[in-house]
Protein backbone atom coordinates (compact mmCIF):
# COMPACT_ATOMS: atom_id res chain seq x y z
CA UNK A 1 0.00 0.00 0.00
CA UNK A 2 1.16 3.42 -1.02
CA UNK A 3 1.11 6.50 0.82
CA UNK A 4 -0.59 8.33 -2.54
CA UNK A 5 -3.33 5.47 -2.11
CA UNK A 6 -4.34 6.96 1.66
CA UNK A 7 -4.87 10.37 0.27
CA UNK A 8 -7.96 9.00 -1.66
CA UNK A 9 -9.29 6.15 0.67
CA UNK A 10 -12.85 7.35 2.17
CA UNK A 11 -13.99 8.79 5.32
CA UNK A 12 -15.02 4.84 6.49
CA UNK A 13 -11.33 3.95 6.09
CA UNK A 14 -9.48 6.51 7.61
CA UNK A 15 -11.79 6.53 10.35
CA UNK A 16 -10.74 2.61 10.51
CA UNK A 17 -6.73 3.62 10.14
CA UNK A 18 -7.21 6.13 12.81
CA UNK A 19 -9.48 3.63 15.06
CA UNK A 20 -7.01 0.38 14.72
CA UNK A 21 -3.42 2.99 15.46
CA UNK A 22 -5.61 4.21 18.66
CA UNK A 23 -6.18 0.45 19.75
CA UNK A 24 -2.44 -0.77 19.40
CA UNK A 25 -1.11 2.70 20.94
CA UNK A 26 -3.53 1.41 23.85
CA UNK A 27 -2.24 -2.52 23.66
CA UNK A 28 1.22 -1.68 23.33
CA UNK A 29 1.40 0.70 26.22
CA UNK A 30 -1.50 -1.08 29.00
CA UNK A 31 0.87 -0.61 31.25
CA UNK A 32 1.67 2.73 31.33
CA UNK A 33 -1.79 4.17 30.16
CA UNK A 34 -3.85 1.84 33.46
CA UNK A 35 -4.05 3.43 36.75
CA UNK A 36 -4.24 0.22 38.43
CA UNK A 37 -3.43 -3.91 37.98
CA UNK A 38 -5.76 -5.54 36.18
CA UNK A 39 -5.95 -7.72 39.18
CA UNK A 40 -6.06 -5.74 42.07
CA UNK A 41 -9.16 -5.51 43.77
CA UNK A 42 -9.02 -1.47 44.68
CA UNK A 43 -13.01 -0.76 46.14
CA UNK A 44 -16.36 -2.06 46.58
CA UNK A 45 -18.37 -3.97 44.57
CA UNK A 46 -20.14 -2.24 40.99
CA UNK A 47 -18.96 1.40 42.69
CA UNK A 48 -20.78 3.80 40.24
CA UNK A 49 -18.62 6.00 38.27
CA UNK A 50 -16.34 8.82 40.53
CA UNK A 51 -13.15 10.64 39.87
CA UNK A 52 -11.09 7.96 41.43
CA UNK A 53 -12.58 4.94 39.59
CA UNK A 54 -13.62 6.77 35.68
CA UNK A 55 -15.63 4.22 34.79
CA UNK A 56 -16.79 2.97 38.40
CA UNK A 57 -15.99 -1.10 39.50
CA UNK A 58 -16.60 -4.31 38.29
CA UNK A 59 -18.05 -7.24 40.47
CA UNK A 60 -15.49 -8.24 42.34
CA UNK A 61 -14.21 -4.07 42.67
CA UNK A 62 -11.86 -3.97 40.38
CA UNK A 63 -11.30 -0.78 38.56
CA UNK A 64 -13.32 -1.24 35.00
CA UNK A 65 -11.38 1.51 33.07
CA UNK A 66 -8.09 -0.69 34.11
CA UNK A 67 -9.63 -3.58 32.77
CA UNK A 68 -10.65 -2.62 29.82
CA UNK A 69 -7.35 -0.91 28.80
CA UNK A 70 -5.31 -4.10 30.00
CA UNK A 71 -8.22 -6.29 28.34
CA UNK A 72 -6.81 -4.65 24.60
CA UNK A 73 -3.36 -6.05 25.33
CA UNK A 74 -5.19 -9.64 26.54
CA UNK A 75 -8.10 -9.80 24.25
CA UNK A 76 -6.67 -8.28 21.04
CA UNK A 77 -3.43 -10.24 21.30
CA UNK A 78 -4.75 -12.87 21.90
CA UNK A 79 -6.78 -12.84 18.62
CA UNK A 80 -3.59 -11.89 16.87
CA UNK A 81 -1.52 -14.75 17.98
CA UNK A 82 -3.86 -17.19 16.91
CA UNK A 83 -4.99 -15.13 13.50
CA UNK A 84 -1.22 -15.56 12.71
CA UNK A 85 -0.92 -18.97 13.44
CA UNK A 86 -4.20 -19.60 11.17
CA UNK A 87 -2.50 -18.00 8.59
CA UNK A 88 1.02 -19.30 8.48
CA UNK A 89 -0.79 -23.09 8.54
CA UNK A 90 -3.68 -22.51 6.91
CA UNK A 91 -1.52 -19.86 4.08
CA UNK A 92 1.32 -22.19 4.43
CA UNK A 93 -0.52 -25.67 3.35
CA UNK A 94 -2.71 -23.67 0.79
CA UNK A 95 0.54 -22.73 -1.41
CA UNK A 96 1.89 -26.42 -1.04
CA UNK A 97 -1.52 -27.80 -2.18
CA UNK A 98 -1.16 -25.56 -5.09
CA UNK A 99 2.39 -25.83 -5.87
CA UNK A 100 2.61 -29.73 -5.61
CA UNK A 101 -0.61 -30.79 -7.04
CA UNK A 102 -1.43 -34.45 -7.48
CA UNK A 103 -2.11 -36.68 -4.55
CA UNK A 104 -0.52 -34.15 -2.11
CA UNK A 105 -3.48 -31.37 -2.83
CA UNK A 106 -6.15 -33.94 -2.78
CA UNK A 107 -5.32 -35.54 0.52
CA UNK A 108 -4.99 -31.70 2.23
CA UNK A 109 -8.00 -30.35 0.23
CA UNK A 110 -10.50 -34.08 1.16
CA UNK A 111 -9.18 -33.15 5.13
CA UNK A 112 -10.01 -29.70 5.13
CA UNK A 113 -13.41 -30.08 3.35
CA UNK A 114 -13.88 -32.64 6.53
CA UNK A 115 -12.82 -30.17 9.10
CA UNK A 116 -15.12 -26.77 7.16
CA UNK A 117 -18.60 -29.30 6.83
CA UNK A 118 -19.33 -28.83 11.00
CA UNK A 119 -19.50 -25.61 11.99
CA UNK A 120 -16.71 -23.83 13.59
CA UNK A 121 -18.60 -22.47 16.53
CA UNK A 122 -19.80 -26.16 17.29
CA UNK A 123 -16.76 -28.28 17.03
CA UNK A 124 -14.75 -25.05 19.14
CA UNK A 125 -17.59 -26.30 21.98
CA UNK A 126 -16.62 -30.02 21.71
CA UNK A 127 -13.12 -29.93 21.52
CA UNK A 128 -12.93 -27.77 24.46
CA UNK A 129 -15.44 -29.68 26.72
CA UNK A 130 -12.71 -32.66 25.66
CA UNK A 131 -9.89 -30.74 26.50
CA UNK A 132 -11.07 -28.47 29.38
CA UNK A 133 -10.69 -24.57 29.32
CA UNK A 134 -7.04 -22.59 28.75
CA UNK A 135 -5.59 -20.11 26.76
CA UNK A 136 -2.96 -22.28 24.96
CA UNK A 137 -6.07 -25.11 24.23
CA UNK A 138 -8.15 -22.26 22.91
CA UNK A 139 -5.18 -20.61 20.25
CA UNK A 140 -4.66 -23.83 19.29
CA UNK A 141 -8.66 -25.22 18.27
CA UNK A 142 -9.51 -21.47 16.57
CA UNK A 143 -6.15 -21.80 14.85
CA UNK A 144 -6.85 -24.76 13.52
CA UNK A 145 -10.78 -24.19 13.09
CA UNK A 146 -9.95 -20.91 10.94
CA UNK A 147 -6.54 -22.46 9.33
CA UNK A 148 -9.41 -24.50 7.03
CA UNK A 149 -10.86 -20.88 5.55
CA UNK A 150 -7.51 -19.53 4.64
CA UNK A 151 -6.25 -23.11 3.10
CA UNK A 152 -9.18 -22.77 0.71
CA UNK A 153 -8.14 -18.77 0.10
CA UNK A 154 -4.45 -18.92 -0.39
CA UNK A 155 -4.99 -22.95 -2.85
CA UNK A 156 -7.40 -20.95 -5.07
CA UNK A 157 -5.42 -17.73 -5.60
CA UNK A 158 -2.43 -19.43 -5.82
CA UNK A 159 -3.78 -21.97 -8.36
CA UNK A 160 -4.15 -19.13 -11.05
CA UNK A 161 -0.91 -18.37 -10.97
CA UNK A 162 0.66 -21.72 -10.75
CA UNK A 163 -0.70 -21.84 -14.68
CA UNK A 164 1.47 -18.81 -15.35
CA UNK A 165 4.24 -18.79 -17.49
CA UNK A 166 6.99 -17.25 -15.14
CA UNK A 167 6.26 -20.01 -12.72
CA UNK A 168 6.99 -22.51 -15.05
CA UNK A 169 9.93 -20.35 -16.55
CA UNK A 170 11.41 -20.61 -12.66
CA UNK A 171 10.58 -24.60 -12.11
CA UNK A 172 12.44 -25.21 -15.25
CA UNK A 173 15.37 -23.14 -14.85
CA UNK A 174 15.67 -25.63 -11.50
CA UNK A 175 14.40 -23.19 -8.30
CA UNK A 176 13.57 -25.02 -5.49
CA UNK A 177 9.79 -25.37 -4.11
CA UNK A 178 10.40 -22.86 -1.13
CA UNK A 179 12.02 -20.20 -3.84
CA UNK A 180 9.48 -20.73 -6.27
CA UNK A 181 6.30 -20.09 -3.40
CA UNK A 182 8.88 -16.86 -1.59
CA UNK A 183 9.57 -15.08 -4.61
CA UNK A 184 7.29 -16.10 -7.68
CA UNK A 185 3.83 -16.78 -6.56
CA UNK A 186 3.78 -14.96 -2.93
CA UNK A 187 4.31 -11.77 -4.45
CA UNK A 188 1.36 -12.13 -6.67
CA UNK A 189 -1.87 -13.11 -4.53
CA UNK A 190 -0.55 -10.59 -1.26
CA UNK A 191 -3.08 -8.21 -1.81
CA UNK A 192 -5.68 -10.99 -1.70
CA UNK A 193 -3.65 -12.29 1.23
CA UNK A 194 -3.86 -9.43 3.27
CA UNK A 195 -7.61 -8.54 3.23
CA UNK A 196 -8.06 -11.97 3.94
CA UNK A 197 -5.97 -11.97 7.38
CA UNK A 198 -8.24 -8.64 8.25
CA UNK A 199 -11.18 -11.01 7.72
CA UNK A 200 -10.08 -13.40 9.33
CA UNK A 201 -8.97 -11.63 12.46
CA UNK A 202 -12.43 -10.21 13.21
CA UNK A 203 -14.00 -13.89 13.23
CA UNK A 204 -11.32 -14.68 15.42
CA UNK A 205 -11.57 -12.16 17.37
CA UNK A 206 -15.44 -12.49 17.38
CA UNK A 207 -14.89 -16.29 17.86
CA UNK A 208 -12.45 -16.09 20.97
CA UNK A 209 -14.78 -13.17 22.51
CA UNK A 210 -17.64 -15.24 22.25
CA UNK A 211 -16.55 -18.11 23.63
CA UNK A 212 -14.86 -15.60 26.40
CA UNK A 213 -18.30 -14.56 27.14
CA UNK A 214 -19.63 -18.03 27.17
CA UNK A 215 -17.27 -18.72 29.98
CA UNK A 216 -15.06 -21.27 27.88
CA UNK A 217 -12.35 -18.74 26.50
CA UNK A 218 -9.91 -16.70 28.80
CA UNK A 219 -10.25 -17.85 32.12
CA UNK A 220 -9.99 -15.11 35.02
CA UNK A 221 -8.45 -13.09 36.53
CA UNK A 222 -7.07 -12.39 33.17
CA UNK A 223 -8.84 -9.13 32.09
CA UNK A 224 -10.67 -9.54 28.73
CA UNK A 225 -13.40 -8.27 27.14
CA UNK A 226 -15.54 -11.10 26.25
CA UNK A 227 -15.28 -12.11 29.65
CA UNK A 228 -16.01 -8.78 31.09
CA UNK A 229 -19.26 -8.80 29.53
CA UNK A 230 -20.34 -11.80 31.65
CA UNK A 231 -18.68 -10.55 34.82
CA UNK A 232 -20.66 -7.43 34.45
CA UNK A 233 -23.89 -8.53 32.64
CA UNK A 234 -26.20 -8.25 36.14
CA UNK A 235 -25.73 -4.45 36.20
CA UNK A 236 -27.86 -4.12 32.29
CA UNK A 237 -31.06 -5.31 34.29
CA UNK A 238 -30.43 -1.54 36.29
CA UNK A 239 -30.34 0.07 33.46
CA UNK A 240 -26.70 0.69 33.52
CA UNK A 241 -24.60 0.61 30.09
CA UNK A 242 -21.53 -0.23 31.94
CA UNK A 243 -21.90 -4.30 30.53
CA UNK A 244 -22.16 -2.51 26.98
CA UNK A 245 -18.71 -1.15 27.05
CA UNK A 246 -16.23 -3.87 26.83
CA UNK A 247 -18.82 -5.00 24.10
CA UNK A 248 -18.29 -1.86 22.45
CA UNK A 249 -14.78 -2.30 22.54
CA UNK A 250 -14.80 -5.08 20.49
CA UNK A 251 -17.30 -3.95 17.87
CA UNK A 252 -15.54 -0.64 17.21
CA UNK A 253 -12.30 -2.49 16.36
CA UNK A 254 -14.15 -5.19 14.21
CA UNK A 255 -15.85 -2.09 12.59
CA UNK A 256 -12.77 -0.11 12.20
CA UNK A 257 -11.23 -3.15 10.30
CA UNK A 258 -14.02 -4.13 7.97
CA UNK A 259 -13.75 -0.74 6.77
CA UNK A 260 -10.37 -0.75 5.92
CA UNK A 261 -10.51 -4.53 4.34
CA UNK A 262 -13.73 -3.09 2.57
CA UNK A 263 -12.18 -0.57 0.95
CA UNK A 264 -8.72 -2.56 0.24
CA UNK A 265 -10.61 -5.02 -1.55
CA UNK A 266 -12.80 -2.69 -3.24
CA UNK A 267 -9.41 -1.46 -4.89
CA UNK A 268 -7.61 -4.05 -5.69
CA UNK A 269 -10.47 -5.68 -7.38
CA UNK A 270 -10.57 -2.60 -9.14
CA UNK A 271 -14.58 -2.64 -8.29
CA UNK A 272 -16.03 0.71 -8.68
CA UNK A 273 -19.76 0.47 -8.07
CA UNK B 1 -36.23 -42.18 -13.22
CA UNK B 2 -36.75 -38.92 -13.65
CA UNK B 3 -33.62 -36.89 -13.46
CA UNK B 4 -34.85 -34.64 -10.83
CA UNK B 5 -35.12 -37.49 -8.58
CA UNK B 6 -31.89 -38.77 -9.21
CA UNK B 7 -30.24 -35.99 -8.59
CA UNK B 8 -32.43 -35.41 -5.00
CA UNK B 9 -30.92 -39.12 -4.13
CA UNK B 10 -27.73 -38.51 -5.22
CA UNK B 11 -27.79 -35.21 -2.98
CA UNK B 12 -29.42 -37.29 -0.01
CA UNK B 13 -26.49 -39.99 -0.41
CA UNK B 14 -23.58 -37.01 -0.62
CA UNK B 15 -25.28 -36.06 2.67
CA UNK B 16 -25.08 -39.00 4.63
CA UNK B 17 -22.01 -39.61 3.43
CA UNK B 18 -20.56 -36.61 5.17
CA UNK B 19 -23.06 -36.97 8.25
CA UNK B 20 -21.17 -40.57 8.74
CA UNK B 21 -17.68 -38.72 8.06
CA UNK B 22 -18.82 -36.04 10.47
CA UNK B 23 -20.19 -38.52 13.13
CA UNK B 24 -16.76 -39.93 13.09
CA UNK B 25 -15.03 -36.98 13.59
CA UNK B 26 -16.99 -36.03 16.77
CA UNK B 27 -16.49 -40.07 18.05
CA UNK B 28 -12.84 -39.53 17.39
CA UNK B 29 -11.91 -36.11 19.25
CA UNK B 30 -12.77 -38.36 22.56
CA UNK B 31 -10.05 -40.43 21.13
CA UNK B 32 -7.50 -37.62 20.89
CA UNK B 33 -7.63 -37.60 25.00
CA UNK B 34 -4.08 -38.10 26.91
CA UNK B 35 -5.47 -40.62 29.17
CA UNK B 36 -9.48 -42.13 29.08
CA UNK B 37 -13.32 -40.34 29.86
CA UNK B 38 -12.97 -41.96 33.08
CA UNK B 39 -10.09 -40.71 34.09
CA UNK B 40 -10.66 -37.05 33.09
CA UNK B 41 -13.77 -36.99 34.26
CA UNK B 42 -13.15 -38.55 37.97
CA UNK B 43 -10.63 -36.85 38.58
CA UNK B 44 -6.75 -37.39 39.78
CA UNK B 45 -8.15 -38.44 43.28
CA UNK B 46 -10.39 -41.59 41.88
CA UNK B 47 -9.60 -44.71 43.24
CA UNK B 48 -8.10 -47.01 40.49
CA UNK B 49 -11.18 -49.43 41.26
CA UNK B 50 -13.76 -46.38 40.46
CA UNK B 51 -12.03 -45.37 37.68
CA UNK B 52 -12.48 -49.13 36.37
CA UNK B 53 -16.09 -49.69 37.62
CA UNK B 54 -16.44 -46.27 35.85
CA UNK B 55 -15.08 -47.36 32.25
CA UNK B 56 -17.30 -50.86 32.51
CA UNK B 57 -20.46 -48.84 33.18
CA UNK B 58 -19.88 -46.38 29.81
CA UNK B 59 -18.46 -49.45 27.77
CA UNK B 60 -14.72 -47.43 28.15
CA UNK B 61 -13.11 -51.10 28.26
CA UNK B 62 -14.26 -52.24 24.43
CA UNK B 63 -12.50 -51.48 21.60
CA UNK B 64 -12.92 -48.29 19.63
CA UNK B 65 -14.37 -49.23 16.84
CA UNK B 66 -16.76 -51.53 18.89
CA UNK B 67 -17.91 -48.14 20.77
CA UNK B 68 -18.34 -46.19 17.84
CA UNK B 69 -20.95 -48.69 16.09
CA UNK B 70 -22.79 -49.59 19.19
CA UNK B 71 -22.84 -45.32 20.11
CA UNK B 72 -23.77 -44.88 16.31
CA UNK B 73 -26.43 -47.69 16.31
CA UNK B 74 -28.10 -46.16 19.45
CA UNK B 75 -28.07 -42.98 17.67
CA UNK B 76 -29.98 -43.92 14.77
CA UNK B 77 -32.19 -45.71 16.86
CA UNK B 78 -32.80 -42.45 19.04
CA UNK B 79 -30.92 -43.60 22.34
CA UNK B 80 -28.16 -40.94 22.94
CA UNK B 81 -27.19 -42.51 25.90
CA UNK B 82 -26.69 -41.22 29.57
CA UNK B 83 -25.74 -38.14 30.36
CA UNK B 84 -22.67 -38.06 32.45
CA UNK B 85 -23.54 -34.60 34.76
CA UNK B 86 -26.92 -35.83 36.33
CA UNK B 87 -27.06 -39.60 35.24
CA UNK B 88 -30.55 -38.84 33.00
CA UNK B 89 -31.18 -40.02 29.63
CA UNK B 90 -29.91 -37.22 26.82
CA UNK B 91 -33.15 -37.98 24.52
CA UNK B 92 -35.51 -36.25 27.37
CA UNK B 93 -33.12 -33.06 27.71
CA UNK B 94 -32.47 -32.44 23.77
CA UNK B 95 -36.51 -33.24 23.31
CA UNK B 96 -38.37 -30.25 24.13
CA UNK B 97 -35.30 -27.84 23.95
CA UNK B 98 -34.51 -28.88 20.24
CA UNK B 99 -38.08 -27.70 19.98
CA UNK B 100 -37.74 -24.44 21.21
CA UNK B 101 -34.26 -23.63 19.62
CA UNK B 102 -35.92 -24.49 16.00
CA UNK B 103 -38.87 -22.78 17.01
CA UNK B 104 -36.92 -19.28 17.79
CA UNK B 105 -34.52 -20.00 14.68
CA UNK B 106 -38.05 -20.28 12.53
CA UNK B 107 -39.07 -17.09 13.58
CA UNK B 108 -35.98 -14.89 12.79
CA UNK B 109 -35.88 -16.56 9.68
CA UNK B 110 -39.86 -15.51 8.59
CA UNK B 111 -38.82 -11.93 9.52
CA UNK B 112 -35.26 -11.93 8.25
CA UNK B 113 -35.70 -13.51 4.58
CA UNK B 114 -38.40 -11.27 3.00
CA UNK B 115 -36.44 -8.60 4.59
CA UNK B 116 -33.06 -9.24 3.59
CA UNK B 117 -34.15 -9.84 0.09
CA UNK B 118 -36.26 -6.59 -0.35
CA UNK B 119 -33.57 -4.32 0.89
CA UNK B 120 -30.74 -6.79 -1.38
CA UNK B 121 -32.94 -5.58 -4.24
CA UNK B 122 -33.31 -2.44 -3.74
CA UNK B 123 -29.75 -1.73 -2.97
CA UNK B 124 -29.28 -3.06 -6.11
CA UNK B 125 -31.47 -1.31 -8.25
CA UNK B 126 -30.34 2.05 -6.64
CA UNK B 127 -26.82 1.00 -6.69
CA UNK B 128 -24.16 3.92 -5.95
CA UNK B 129 -27.00 5.70 -4.51
CA UNK B 130 -27.47 7.68 -0.79
CA UNK B 131 -29.52 4.62 -0.03
CA UNK B 132 -27.30 1.61 -1.09
CA UNK B 133 -24.44 3.56 0.67
CA UNK B 134 -26.07 3.87 4.08
CA UNK B 135 -27.33 0.44 3.73
CA UNK B 136 -23.40 -0.69 3.29
CA UNK B 137 -22.16 0.88 5.80
CA UNK B 138 -25.20 0.36 8.76
CA UNK B 139 -25.01 -3.84 7.86
CA UNK B 140 -21.20 -3.73 7.83
CA UNK B 141 -21.34 -2.02 10.97
CA UNK B 142 -23.86 -4.72 12.25
CA UNK B 143 -22.21 -7.78 10.80
CA UNK B 144 -18.99 -6.73 12.62
CA UNK B 145 -21.08 -6.89 16.13
CA UNK B 146 -20.87 -9.36 18.74
CA UNK B 147 -23.55 -10.61 18.99
CA UNK B 148 -24.16 -10.40 22.23
CA UNK B 149 -23.56 -6.93 21.67
CA UNK B 150 -26.72 -6.25 20.05
CA UNK B 151 -29.12 -8.70 22.37
CA UNK B 152 -27.66 -6.48 25.11
CA UNK B 153 -28.26 -3.09 23.80
CA UNK B 154 -31.70 -4.07 22.37
CA UNK B 155 -32.65 -5.53 26.27
CA UNK B 156 -31.53 -2.31 27.93
CA UNK B 157 -33.37 -0.03 25.49
CA UNK B 158 -37.06 -2.50 25.08
CA UNK B 159 -37.11 -3.64 28.07
CA UNK B 160 -34.97 -2.40 31.02
CA UNK B 161 -35.87 1.20 30.39
CA UNK B 162 -38.96 1.01 28.43
CA UNK B 163 -40.29 -2.22 30.11
CA UNK B 164 -42.00 -2.98 26.68
CA UNK B 165 -40.47 -6.85 26.30
CA UNK B 166 -39.82 -9.18 28.77
CA UNK B 167 -35.81 -9.48 29.73
CA UNK B 168 -35.72 -13.51 30.02
CA UNK B 169 -37.35 -15.30 27.39
CA UNK B 170 -38.43 -17.88 29.15
CA UNK B 171 -42.29 -19.20 28.74
CA UNK B 172 -44.18 -22.11 30.83
CA UNK B 173 -44.74 -25.68 29.11
CA UNK B 174 -48.72 -24.48 27.89
CA UNK B 175 -48.25 -20.86 26.80
CA UNK B 176 -50.15 -20.06 24.38
CA UNK B 177 -48.74 -19.42 20.33
CA UNK B 178 -49.18 -15.07 21.01
CA UNK B 179 -47.27 -15.19 24.46
CA UNK B 180 -44.50 -17.29 22.94
CA UNK B 181 -44.15 -14.53 20.22
CA UNK B 182 -44.15 -11.68 22.53
CA UNK B 183 -41.82 -13.76 25.13
CA UNK B 184 -39.27 -14.49 22.43
CA UNK B 185 -39.52 -11.47 20.36
CA UNK B 186 -36.02 -9.90 22.21
CA UNK B 187 -34.26 -13.08 21.25
CA UNK B 188 -35.98 -13.13 17.47
CA UNK B 189 -34.79 -10.00 16.59
CA UNK B 190 -31.20 -9.92 17.46
CA UNK B 191 -30.98 -13.06 15.27
CA UNK B 192 -32.83 -11.20 13.20
CA UNK B 193 -30.28 -8.08 12.86
CA UNK B 194 -27.45 -10.34 12.64
CA UNK B 195 -28.54 -12.19 10.10
CA UNK B 196 -30.56 -9.95 7.58
CA UNK B 197 -27.19 -7.67 7.03
CA UNK B 198 -25.26 -10.75 5.76
CA UNK B 199 -27.81 -12.38 3.72
CA UNK B 200 -28.61 -8.49 2.19
CA UNK B 201 -25.30 -8.10 1.25
CA UNK B 202 -24.64 -11.44 -0.27
CA UNK B 203 -28.68 -10.97 -2.26
CA UNK B 204 -27.00 -7.47 -3.71
CA UNK B 205 -23.74 -8.69 -4.76
CA UNK B 206 -25.51 -11.75 -6.31
CA UNK B 207 -27.38 -9.74 -8.37
CA UNK B 208 -25.03 -7.07 -9.07
CA UNK B 209 -23.03 -9.70 -10.45
CA UNK B 210 -26.05 -10.52 -12.66
CA UNK B 211 -26.17 -7.21 -13.47
CA UNK B 212 -23.04 -7.16 -15.51
CA UNK B 213 -24.20 -10.00 -18.15
CA UNK B 214 -24.83 -9.70 -22.01
CA UNK B 215 -28.38 -10.09 -21.79
CA UNK B 216 -29.33 -7.56 -19.14
CA UNK B 217 -27.53 -4.95 -21.26
CA UNK B 218 -30.08 -6.34 -24.31
CA UNK B 219 -32.94 -5.62 -21.81
CA UNK B 220 -31.88 -2.70 -20.92
CA UNK B 221 -30.72 -1.21 -24.70
CA UNK B 222 -34.91 -2.03 -25.69
CA UNK B 223 -35.81 0.33 -23.42
CA UNK B 224 -37.28 -1.92 -20.48
CA UNK B 225 -38.01 0.05 -17.09
CA UNK B 226 -34.86 -0.77 -14.43
CA UNK B 227 -37.49 -2.40 -12.39
CA UNK B 228 -38.81 -4.83 -15.29
CA UNK B 229 -35.07 -5.37 -15.85
CA UNK B 230 -34.48 -6.50 -12.20
CA UNK B 231 -37.95 -8.33 -11.19
CA UNK B 232 -38.24 -10.01 -14.46
CA UNK B 233 -34.30 -10.51 -16.28
CA UNK B 234 -32.59 -10.75 -13.68
CA UNK B 235 -34.26 -12.04 -10.51
CA UNK B 236 -35.38 -15.94 -12.33
CA UNK B 237 -31.38 -16.29 -12.85
CA UNK B 238 -30.62 -15.17 -9.25
CA UNK B 239 -32.92 -17.85 -7.43
CA UNK B 240 -30.10 -20.09 -7.40
CA UNK B 241 -27.41 -17.82 -5.83
CA UNK B 242 -29.93 -16.54 -3.76
CA UNK B 243 -31.20 -19.35 -2.37
CA UNK B 244 -27.95 -20.54 -1.20
CA UNK B 245 -27.69 -17.11 0.40
CA UNK B 246 -30.75 -17.80 2.30
CA UNK B 247 -30.09 -21.81 3.10
CA UNK B 248 -25.67 -20.60 4.36
CA UNK B 249 -27.58 -17.97 6.75
CA UNK B 250 -29.87 -20.36 8.21
CA UNK B 251 -27.52 -22.40 9.10
CA UNK B 252 -25.64 -19.56 10.45
CA UNK B 253 -28.60 -18.64 12.62
CA UNK B 254 -28.07 -22.32 14.08
CA UNK B 255 -24.86 -21.21 15.34
CA UNK B 256 -26.00 -17.90 16.59
CA UNK B 257 -28.65 -18.96 18.26
CA UNK B 258 -26.11 -20.64 21.17
CA UNK B 259 -25.27 -16.87 22.03
CA UNK B 260 -28.30 -15.30 21.62
CA UNK B 261 -30.13 -18.40 24.23
CA UNK B 262 -27.13 -17.60 26.88
CA UNK B 263 -27.86 -13.75 27.30
CA UNK B 264 -32.03 -14.28 26.78
CA UNK B 265 -31.82 -17.05 29.07
CA UNK B 266 -33.87 -19.50 26.42
CA UNK B 267 -34.25 -22.58 27.30
CA UNK B 268 -32.95 -24.01 24.06
CA UNK B 269 -30.37 -26.63 22.55
CA UNK B 270 -27.58 -24.31 22.79
CA UNK B 271 -27.41 -23.03 26.10
CA UNK B 272 -27.95 -27.08 27.24
CA UNK B 273 -24.80 -27.35 25.20
CA UNK B 274 -22.94 -24.54 26.44
CA UNK B 275 -24.04 -25.91 30.03
CA UNK B 276 -22.43 -29.40 29.05
CA UNK B 277 -19.20 -28.05 28.01
CA UNK B 278 -19.11 -26.43 31.41
CA UNK B 279 -19.57 -29.26 33.33
CA UNK B 280 -17.72 -31.27 30.76
CA UNK B 281 -20.56 -33.44 29.96
CA UNK B 282 -18.81 -35.11 26.81
CA UNK B 283 -21.71 -37.27 25.57
CA UNK B 284 -24.21 -34.50 25.79
CA UNK B 285 -21.81 -32.27 23.88
CA UNK B 286 -21.39 -34.94 20.89
CA UNK B 287 -25.10 -35.52 20.62
CA UNK B 288 -25.69 -31.91 20.44
CA UNK B 289 -22.98 -31.34 17.97
CA UNK B 290 -24.39 -34.24 15.89
CA UNK B 291 -27.86 -33.07 15.79
CA UNK B 292 -26.62 -29.58 15.24
CA UNK B 293 -24.51 -30.94 12.02
CA UNK B 294 -27.35 -32.92 11.17
CA UNK B 295 -29.67 -30.06 10.69
CA UNK B 296 -26.68 -27.77 9.12
CA UNK B 297 -26.17 -30.48 6.07
CA UNK B 298 -30.52 -30.95 5.82
CA UNK B 299 -30.17 -27.20 5.27
CA UNK B 300 -27.15 -27.22 2.78
CA UNK B 301 -29.08 -30.48 1.07
CA UNK B 302 -32.15 -28.56 0.41
CA UNK B 303 -31.02 -25.44 -0.66
CA UNK B 304 -29.15 -27.39 -3.59
CA UNK B 305 -32.35 -29.46 -4.38
CA UNK B 306 -34.24 -26.32 -4.61
CA UNK B 307 -31.68 -24.23 -6.25
CA UNK B 308 -31.28 -26.98 -8.94
CA UNK B 309 -35.06 -27.31 -9.17
CA UNK B 310 -35.11 -23.40 -9.83
CA UNK B 311 -32.13 -23.52 -12.68
CA UNK B 312 -32.27 -26.99 -14.59
CA UNK B 313 -28.97 -25.49 -16.15
CA UNK B 314 -27.16 -26.22 -12.89
CA UNK B 315 -27.75 -29.96 -13.57
CA UNK B 316 -25.37 -30.62 -16.28
CA UNK B 317 -22.46 -28.36 -15.00
CA UNK B 318 -19.44 -30.09 -15.72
Amino acid sequence: MKLRDLKSAPPTAWFGIVVIFAYAVVAIFAGQLAPFSQTTIVGMEFEPRSAEYLLGTDNLGRDLLSRMIWGARNSVGIALATTAIAFSLGAGLGLLAAVLGGWADQLLSRLIDMLIAIPSLLFALLLLSIFGTGITILIIVIAVLEMTRVFRLARAVAMDVVVMDFVEAARLRGEGLVWVIRREILPNIMAPLVAEFGLRFCFVFLAVSALSFLGLGIQPPTADWGSMVRDNAALITFGDITPLLPAAAIALLTVAINFVVDWMLHRTSGLRD
Amino acid sequence: MHPLARMILHRLALGLLTLFVISLVIFMAIELLPGDLAEEVLGQSATPETVAAFRRELGLDLPAWQRYLSWLGGMVQGDFGMSLANNRPIVDLLASRLGNTLFLAAYAAVISVPLALCLGLLAALYRGSWFDRLVNVVTLTSISFPEYFVAYILLLFLSVRTGIFPSIADFGNDAGFGTMIYRTFLPAITLVLVVTAHMMRMTRAAIINLLAQPYIEMARLKGASPARVILRHALPNALAPIINVVALNLAYLITGVVIVEVVFVYPGLGQLMVDSVAKRDIPLVQACCLIFAAIYILLNLSADVFAIATNPRLMHRK
